[in-house]
């Protein structure tokens, strides 16, 4: 176990080193941050001494040490559009986006776990198959579409006139596709309330939810299809094993097998993939920061591309490249504490 | 029937790809939508009312007109027009061909990648497949999305916005298409393993033939069938990734547009009413998808060995 912690952890660093050498060579050969800072009318003498002074003329090596060597102390640089240090805006902008992503999660928990036992359990009742070929529709559409769609539907609103009117099952189909509208879909809110340090948090008031309701509800679509068929397919593989046969013969109720002795180990496979997706739902956060302009990581980080602030970009990059590694090494190493059978990559039996 | 004069025609005829092929309505609706649509962006040129890439056709006049059926429709555009007055159904069938363009281009340059470092981690073994796999492990946490936005970011910023415009489409199947070789990688490798234990190879060894050889000869005819299964799925993938891009400004600009930048530029004004210019290219694009997501199933189902004999 000892050397499975080991292994994990000096591999987490490695690969630390080299999303820092990444993104510190994307930081060198980027754009030039001096276009962004100084306007047209600064002569070239003062540009070289800007230059000096910001150590952009050292060579590289000494460049990335000083950067690793900062990073480590945590410091990314000064941000040039918000001039203040880099991982100051990345905290201001962090709380935003996680409280999208738990919003998105609790939907994906509550609403897939059911849906995939269900399916698990009765494979050939029409409603199963109905969630799963949904799910197979809502894999095929891109997050922003589905966002799209529901700004359309639940924000602006859809009036529906395809039916006649006069007759009374037209008018109640017509008013039946009509949706009302209303919802926000656009930012956070303005009420907003102060918890602690950078955290401001819009789940307190009924405004805040509001906010939350369509960047959540799209976030989470594009999770739940690959939950409800994980869940579906470990569950069968679960209720085919011979200890659930066995309490079937031992005359166990229905309900106490599958609820109490299947899910339970369901659930372990489920967790460790889970641990996985939530790292992958920071790249989604992106697209669906973007259409509901919501102020979180993703948004500023287009915003930091678009506006060529490379040290935001850099940090943005190593936060993340962190993230990820701290859920996977967390996750491997879970899964190894769970599962002793896993065994070291390279030391084949 | 077993004569040396069987056509390859009767031999697919008789096979049980095309048995089940027959059987299963799903495919067969699928396949005919895919043909239909990737007929209609080949032919995009002679089939199209108007050319979008041509200024002179573009009358600003005829901006935000509706599709068919609607208030104030023109019957010259049927599906509408979007915010520059181009005819939707035009930049549609255009925009379907860059995305098909794209989604194949970069299945192209994956599958290459992958099968090469698939086969060497495969057959060589040892470090060369700890250090290819190790990379590959590391690239899939990350999420191919996000390595693809990444590079897709880092490639927009240092060519600057006019030259990426330009070589958009090539630099799309490269981002894509690196993003997403491990996927291939993974597949090839683990029918490699089982592959190379068998006799046929060992008899390769035997009679003296080259590594080099016995990996492409020999062991990769073997490996094609899962390949081909992964391959489409990754066609559908790719078509989404480089949607997602150009939603993201990070993709095909709006004067060659693809189906994701279609998108984008109709999500502008979406608000002022005008739903069809981003709705219907995204349609399209979700039942491009689907029917390629839906063959991928099938072929699945029909060339997964395991489930075959079970």
């Amino acid at each position: 176990m000892l050397a499975f912690l080991v292994q994990r952890i000096s591999q987490a660093l490695l690969v630390m080193f080299v999303i820092s050498i990444i993104a510190f060579a994307i930081q060198d050969g980027l754009g030039d941050p001096l276009q962004e800072m100084v306007g047209m009318s600064v002569s070239a003498e003062e540009r070289e001494a800007i230059r000096e002074e910001l150590g952009l003329n050292d060579p590289f090596l000494v460049q990335y040490l000083r950067f690793a060597g900062n990073a480590i102390q945590g410091d990314l640089g000064n941000s040039y559009f918000y001039s203040k240090p880099a991982l100051e805006v990345i905290a201001e902008h962090l709380p935003a986006t996680l409280e999208l992503v738990i919003g998105a999660s609790l939907i994906i928990i509550f609403l897939s776990v059911p849906i995939g036992v269900y399916a698990a359990i009765r494979p050939q009742a029409w409603l199963s198959k109905f969630f799963m070929g949904v799910s197979t529709v809502g894999i095929s559409i891109p997050v922003f579409l589905t966002a799209i769609v529901l700004i359309q539907l639940f924000s602006i609103g859809v009036t529906v006139n395809w039916f006649p009117a006069d007759t009374g099952w037209g008018q109640w189909l017509n008013d039946f596709f009509t949706t009302e509208g209303g919802l926000p879909s656009y930012g956070r809110g303005d009420d907003l309330v102060h918890l602690f340090g950078t955290w401001e948090s819009g789940l307190f008031t009924s405004e805040g939810l509001a906010h939350l309701v369509l960047p959540c509800v799209s976030l989470a679509s594009i999770m739940l299809p690959l939950f409800i068929r994980l869940i579906r397919a470990e569950m069968m593989e679960v209720l085919q094993s011979d200890y659930i046969r066995y309490a079937r013969a031992k005359g166990l109720s229905a309900g106490r097998i599958n609820f109490l002795h299947a899910l339970k180990n369901t659930m372990l496979p489920v967790i460790t993939v889970g641990g996985v997706q939530i790292g992958i739902m920071v790249a989604y956060t992106i697209l669906t920061e973007t259409v509901f302009q919501w102020p979180g990581l993703g948004l500023m980080f287009l915003e930091a591309i678009t506006r060529s602030d490379i040290p935001l970009i850099v940090a943005y990059l190593m936060v993340v490249g962190l993230i990820f590694v701290v859920t996977n090494t967390l996750v491997d190493l879970i899964y190894g504490l769970v599962n002793p059978t896993v065994k070291l990559t390279g030391k084949k039996a | 029937m077993t004569t040396a004069t069987v056509s390859r025609w009767d031999r697919f005829r008789e096979s049980f790809f095309w048995y089940s092929f027959k059987r299963d309505k799903v495919a067969i609706a699928s396949f005919l939508v895919l043909l239909a649509m990737v007929l209609a962006a080949v032919f995009a040129p002679w089939l199209a009312p108007a050319d979008p890439y041509d200024l002179a056709q573009i009358n600003i006049m005829n901006s935000e007109l509706p599709p068919v059926g609607l208030d104030g429709a023109d019957p010259a555009f049927p599906l509408g027009t979007d915010a520059q007055g181009r005819d939707l159904l035009s930049t549609i069938l255009y925009g379907t061909r860059v995305s098909l363009m794209i989604g194949f281009g970069a299945v192209v340059l994956q599958a290459a990648l992958g099968i090469l470092f698939g086969l060497l981690a495969g057959y060589l073994g040892g470090k060369v497949d700890a250090i290819l796999m190790r990379i590959a492990d590391v690239q899939l946490s990350f999420s191919t999305l996000m390595v693809a936005i990444i590079v897709g970011a880092v490639f927009k910023a240092s060519f600057g916005n006019l030259m990426f415009g330009e070589i958009a489409i090539y630099m799309l199947i490269f981002i894509i298409g690196v993003a997403e070789w491990p996927q291939i990688a993974r597949t090839v490798r683990a029918s490699v393993l089982a592959e190379k234990k068998k006799e046929y190879v060992d008899a390769a060894k035997v009679m003296g033939f080259g590594t080099p050889r016995i990996m492409f000869r020999h062991i990769l005819p073997n490996t094609l069938s899962p390949i081909f299964v992964i391959a489409t799925v990754q066609i559908a993938n790719a078509i989404i990734s480089e949607a997602a891009l150009s939603f993201l400004g990070l993709g095909m600009p709006e004067t060659q547009p693809s189906l994701g930048s279609l998108i984008k530029s109709g999500f502008d004004y979406i608000q002022s009413g005008s739903w069809w210019i981003t709705l219907i290219p995204g349609l399209v694009l979700v039942v491009l998808v689907l029917v390629i997501n839906l063959l991928g199933d099938w072929l699945r189902d029909v060339m997964n060995p395991r489930l075959y004999k079970g």
